[in-house]
C-alpha cells in the first residue's frame, strides 16, 4: 500500500507554479482576442464600402463621456482590488458599486447611441456594410461589458451579503482582469470606428 | 511483461472506487455528473470513436457512388450532404474530441496532478462539445423544418460564402452546421484554456518545463494554438449568422459584402487547425517511439523548439488554400516561402524519430506498428504538400483528387494512424486489459493495405484531372478503373476498423490483465494502478529526470544524472 517513493535525497527544489485561475483567464482573454480581431478585421476591410448611406461621418458622434466612464472604471476596479487585498470590505463594496455605476452609465450611452442611430437616421444592421459591421463589433463589445457587469454584481450582492472577504481576492482580481480586457478592447474599438473610420 | 517489482501506488480502499458499485442507472447518473477527468478522457474518446464509424460510413457511401461512372446510389444532392457531413464530422467531431480526449486523460497523469485545473470547466465543454456533435445530426431530421425527410448541410466543410448566404441556401441545414460548430468551438475553447492552466500551474513537484514528457509539451502548444484558430471560425460564423438572421451584408455580394473575406476568415482558422489536429498526432508518437525501441527520445530539446516553431510558422500559411482565387504575386510568393518554411520544423522532428529508431531494439507491438506506418506516410504527406506549396503547381492540382489525397494522407496516415497507436497503448491504462495482439496486427495490415490502395491511386486521379467534390463522371475520361480501385481500398479499411471497433469492445472484458505497466514505460501514468484511482496519486510524485519511471526502476543509473 506504499505510494511512490519518487523522492531521491540528491536535490530539494523550491517549487512555486504560477495561480492557475490567472493563467485560465489569460488564455481566455487570449482567444477573446482572436474574436475581436477577426471582427475588428472586417469593420476595416469594409470601411468605405458601403453601396448605400448613412455614412459614419453623417451620423456618428464620439461617445466621449461613456469612454470616460469605462476608462475610469478600470482606476476604481483596481482600487476596489488593492481594498480586498488589505481585507478593507467597506472600501471594497463601495469602489466595486463604482465600478458597476460607470460600466452601467457606459452601457446607457450605448443605448441612447443606437436609439439614435435606429430612430432618426434610420440605420440598422441591415441597412448597408457599416450598419452591419458597425453593431456587430460595438455589439459584441457591449455584450462582453454586460457579462462583466453581472459577474461584478453577483460579487457586490455576495458582498452586500458579506460572504466576501480577503481569502476571495485572488478570484476577484481574476474577474478584475476580464473587466480590464472589457476596458483595453474599447480602447481598439473606440480607435477604429470612432476616430479612424469617421 | 515487466521484470521490475514495480512500487506502484495502491487504490487506498478498492471497495470505494465508482465503478465497482450501483446498479446501472447509478452508474449511468455517475458517468454523466462526472468531473474526473479521466471519465471525461473516456467519454470523448467514446464519443469520436462512435463518429469516426459515423463518418467512415459517410465516407463508404461516397465511395461506392463514385465506384462506377453513372452510379445512382446518391443522388447528386445527398452527395453533397454527405461529403460535408464526412468532413465537418471528420474534423470537429472525430479529431478534435479524440485528441483532447487522449489530453484529459494523460496530461494530469503525466504531470502528477490529481485532476484538471478546473475540473467543472471541463465536464462543462465535453458536453458542450457532445451537445455540437448531436446538433449537426439532428440536420438530418430538421434541417428542412416540417417538409418530412428533412436534409443536412450541403455546402462543403469550408462553407464558401455566398453560397451560405440565405437566398442560396434556403431552409435550416446551414445554421445548423454554424451553430453546431459555434456549441463545440466554445467547448473546444474551454478544454484548450483547461490543459493550458493544468499544464503550467498543476505540475508535481521537481517537474520543470524542460522535464515535461513531449506528450505533455505538445498538448500545451496545440491548447495555445488552439486558443487562436478556433475562435476566428467562431467569429465567422457569427458574422455568417448575422447575415443569415439579421439580413446583415458581411458577406452578401449583392450588397457590396464580399466572398473572399470569408474564405481568408475560414483558412485562418482551418489551415492552422490542421496543425492542432497533427501536433496532438506527433505528441502520441512522441511517447510510443522511445518506449518500444528502448531508447529515450533523441534530442529532446530540438523537437520541443521545432514544435513551437510550427506553432508560429502555421499561424503565417492559411492562404496556400487560396492560390487560385487570384492574389498579388506578393501573396503568391509569401505564401509558398511560408508553407516551404512550415517543412523545416517538422523535417527535423522526422530526422529525430528516426535517430531514435537508430540503434533501437525496436519491439513491433501493435502501437509501434502504428507509429512506423504513421512516419512513412507522414512523410510521404509532407512532399505533396511541399510540391502543392508552390503556386503555379497549385493553379494545376487545386481542387483536384491531388489534394484531397495529400491531406488525407495527413488526416489518415499521419493523425488517425497515431490515434489508433495512442489507443492501443493507453487502453491497459484505462480498463486495466490490453488489446488483443493479434486483432490489433489484423487491423494494422488490412489499414495499411486498405490506405495505400485508396490514397496511393487518388493522387494518379488528381494527376488525370478528376475534380473533387464531383457526384459522378462520364466513363470516358479514364478514370474507371481507378476510382474502382479508390473504393476497394475505402471497403477494406473499413473492415479494419470494423475489426478495431470488435477488439476495443471485447478486450474489455476477455482481454489479457496488463498490470500497472505492461509495456516497461518511463512516464508517470505507468506508475499508478490501471485504471488508476479517482485521485491518480496515492501521494503526489516528485520527479527528477524525463523519465521518473527509469530512475525508479535503475536506482544505479538514474537520468538525472545526465540531464542539466
Amino acid at each position: 500500500m506504499s505510494s511512490i517513493p519518487v523522492s531521491h535525497p540528491v536535490r530539494t527544489v523550491e517549487w512555486h507554479l504560477p495561480s492557475k485561475r490567472r493563467v485560465g483567464m489569460a488564455a481566455l482573454i487570449v482567444g477573446e482576442s482572436a474574436i475581436f480581431t477577426i471582427f475588428v478585421v472586417a469593420y476595416v476591410f469594409y470601411m468605405g464600402k458601403s453601396l448605400s448611406g448613412p455614412t459614419p461621418a453623417q451620423v456618428l458622434e464620439v461617445p466621449i463621456l461613456a469612454t470616460i466612464c469605462l476608462l475610469s472604471s478600470s482606476l476604481t476596479i483596481l482600487r476596489a482590488e488593492k481594498a480586498i487585498e488589505a481585507d478593507r470590505m467597506r472600501s471594497f463594496t463601495v469602489w466595486l458599486g463604482a465600478t458597476i455605476a460607470l460600466g452601467t452609465a457606459f452601457l446607457t450611452g450605448t443605448a441612447f447611441e443606437w436609439k439614435k442611430l435606429i430612430y432618426q437616421d434610420g440605420l440598422t444592421v441591415s441597412t448597408n456594410l457599416f450598419g452591419t459591421t458597425f453593431y456587430s463589433l460595438v455589439g459584441l463589445h457591449a455584450t462582453h461589458v454586460v457579462v462583466g457587469l453581472s459577474l461584478l454584481t453577483s460579487i457586490f450582492i455576495f458582498s452586500l451579503c458579506g460572504w466576501v472577504d480577503s481569502r476571495q481576492s485572488e478570484r476577484f482580481g481574476v474577474v478584475a482582469l476580464y473587466w480590464h480586457f472589457v476596458d483595453a478592447v474599447w480602447i481598439v474599438v473606440f480607435t477604429v470606428v470612432y476616430l479612424i473610420g469617421r | 511483461m515487466s521484470v521490475y517489482p514495480l512500487p506502484v501506488s495502491q487504490v487506498i480502499d478498492a471497495s470505494t472506487s465508482a465503478s465497482e458499485r450501483g446498479t446501472f442507472l447509478e452508474k449511468l447518473h455517475g458517468w454523466v455528473v462526472t468531473v474526473d477527468h479521466k471519465r471525461l478522457g473516456v467519454l470523448y474518446i467514446l464519443y469520436s470513436t462512435f463518429f469516426l464509424l459515423v463518418a467512415g460510413a459517410e465516407a463508404l457511401m461516397i465511395r461506392i457512388q463514385l465506384a462506377y461512372p453513372h452510379n445512382h446510389v446518391l443522388s447528386a444532392q445527398v452527395y453533397n450532404r454527405f461529403f460535408t457531413m464526412h468532413g465537418t464530422t471528420m474534423v470537429f467531431m472525430v479529431g478534435m474530441p479524440f485528441l483532447f480526449g487522449f489530453a484529459n486523460y494523460i496530461v494530469p497523469l503525466q504531470i502528477g496532478a490529481r485532476d484538471m485545473a478546473f475540473p467543472r470547466l471541463n465536464a462543462l465543454s465535453f458536453w458542450l462539445t457532445a451537445f455540437g456533435g448531436f446538433l449537426l445530426y439532428y440536420s438530418f431530421l430538421g434541417g428542412a423544418g416540417l417538409y418530412g425527410m428533412g436534409n443536412a448541410p450541403d455546402v462543403g466543410w469550408f462553407a464558401y460564402a455566398p453560397l451560405t448566404e440565405r437566398s442560396f441556401s434556403p431552409g435550416h441545414a446551414t445554421d445548423y452546421w454554424a451553430l453546431a460548430l459555434i456549441v463545440s468551438g466554445f467547448g473546444t475553447l474551454g478544454t484548450a484554456i483547461n490543459i493550458i492552466a493544468t499544464i503550467v500551474s498543476m505540475r508535481c513537484k521537481g517537474m520543470t518545463l524542460m522535464r515535461m514528457p513531449l506528450f505533455t509539451w505538445l498538448l500545451l502548444i496545440v491548447s495555445m494554438l488552439t486558443l487562436v484558430t478556433i475562435t476566428p471560425l467562431t467569429a465567422a460564423q457569427f458574422m455568417l449568422l448575422i447575415d443569415r438572421y439579421l439580413g446583415g451584408h458581411f458577406f452578401d455580394t449583392q450588397a457590396g459584402g464580399s466572398s473572399l473575406i470569408w474564405i481568408h476568415f475560414f483558412w485562418i482558422f482551418g489551415h492552422p487547425e490542421v496543425y492542432v489536429l497533427v501536433l496532438p498526432a506527433f505528441a502520441i508518437a512522441n511517447e510510443i517511439i522511445p518506449v518500444f525501441c528502448r531508447k529515450a527520445i533523441f534530442g529532446y530539446p530540438a523537437m520541443v523548439a521545432a514544435s513551437v516553431c510550427i506553432m508560429f510558422v502555421s499561424l503565417s500559411v492559411w492562404a496556400h488554400h487560396m492560390f487560385t482565387v487570384g492574389m498579388t504575386s506578393v501573396s503568391n510568393a509569401f505564401f509558398t516561402l511560408s508553407t516551404m518554411l512550415v517543412g523545416v520544423p517538422t523535417g527535423i522532428k522526422i530526422f529525430n524519430w528516426i535517430a531514435t529508431l537508430w540503434g533501437g531494439r525496436i519491439r513491433f507491438t501493435t502501437p509501434m506498428l502504428f507509429c512506423i506506418g504513421f512516419l512513412f506516410q507522414f512523410l510521404i504527406a509532407g512532399l505533396t504538400g511541399i510540391m502543392l506549396s508552390v503556386s503555379p503547381w497549385d493553379w494545376q492540382l487545386h481542387n483536384s483528387y491531388f489534394v484531397i489525397a495529400h491531406f488525407h494522407y495527413v488526416l489518415v496516415g499521419a493523425i488517425v494512424f497515431c490515434i489508433f497507436a495512442g489507443i492501443y497503448y493507453w487502453y491497459p491504462k484505462a480498463t486495466g486489459r490490453l488489446m488483443s495482439e493479434t486483432l490489433g496486427k489484423w487491423h494494422f495490415w488490412l489499414f495499411v493495405i486498405g490506405f495505400h490502395i485508396t490514397f496511393d491511386t487518388m493522387h494518379f486521379l488528381g494527376l488525370l484531372g478528376m475534380p473533387r467534390s464531383i457526384y459522378t463522371y462520364q466513363p470516358d475520361r479514364g478514370w474507371n478503373f481507378l476510382n474502382l480501385v479508390v473504393s476497394v481500398g475505402g471497403l477494406i479499411q473499413g473492415i479494419a476498423v470494423l475489426i478495431f471497433a470488435y477488439n476495443f469492445i471485447v478486450s474489455y472484458w476477455r482481454g489479457e490483465v496488463a498490470g500497472d505497466d505492461p509495456w516497461d514505460a518511463w512516464t508517470l501514468e505507468w506508475t499508478t494502478s490501471s485504471p488508476p484511482p479517482v485521485y491518480n496519486f496515492e501521494e503526489e510524485p516528485e520527479v527528477h529526470s524525463r523519465r521518473p519511471l527509469w530512475d525508479l526502476k535503475h536506482p544505479d543509473d538514474p537520468d538525472w544524472e545526465y540531464e542539466s
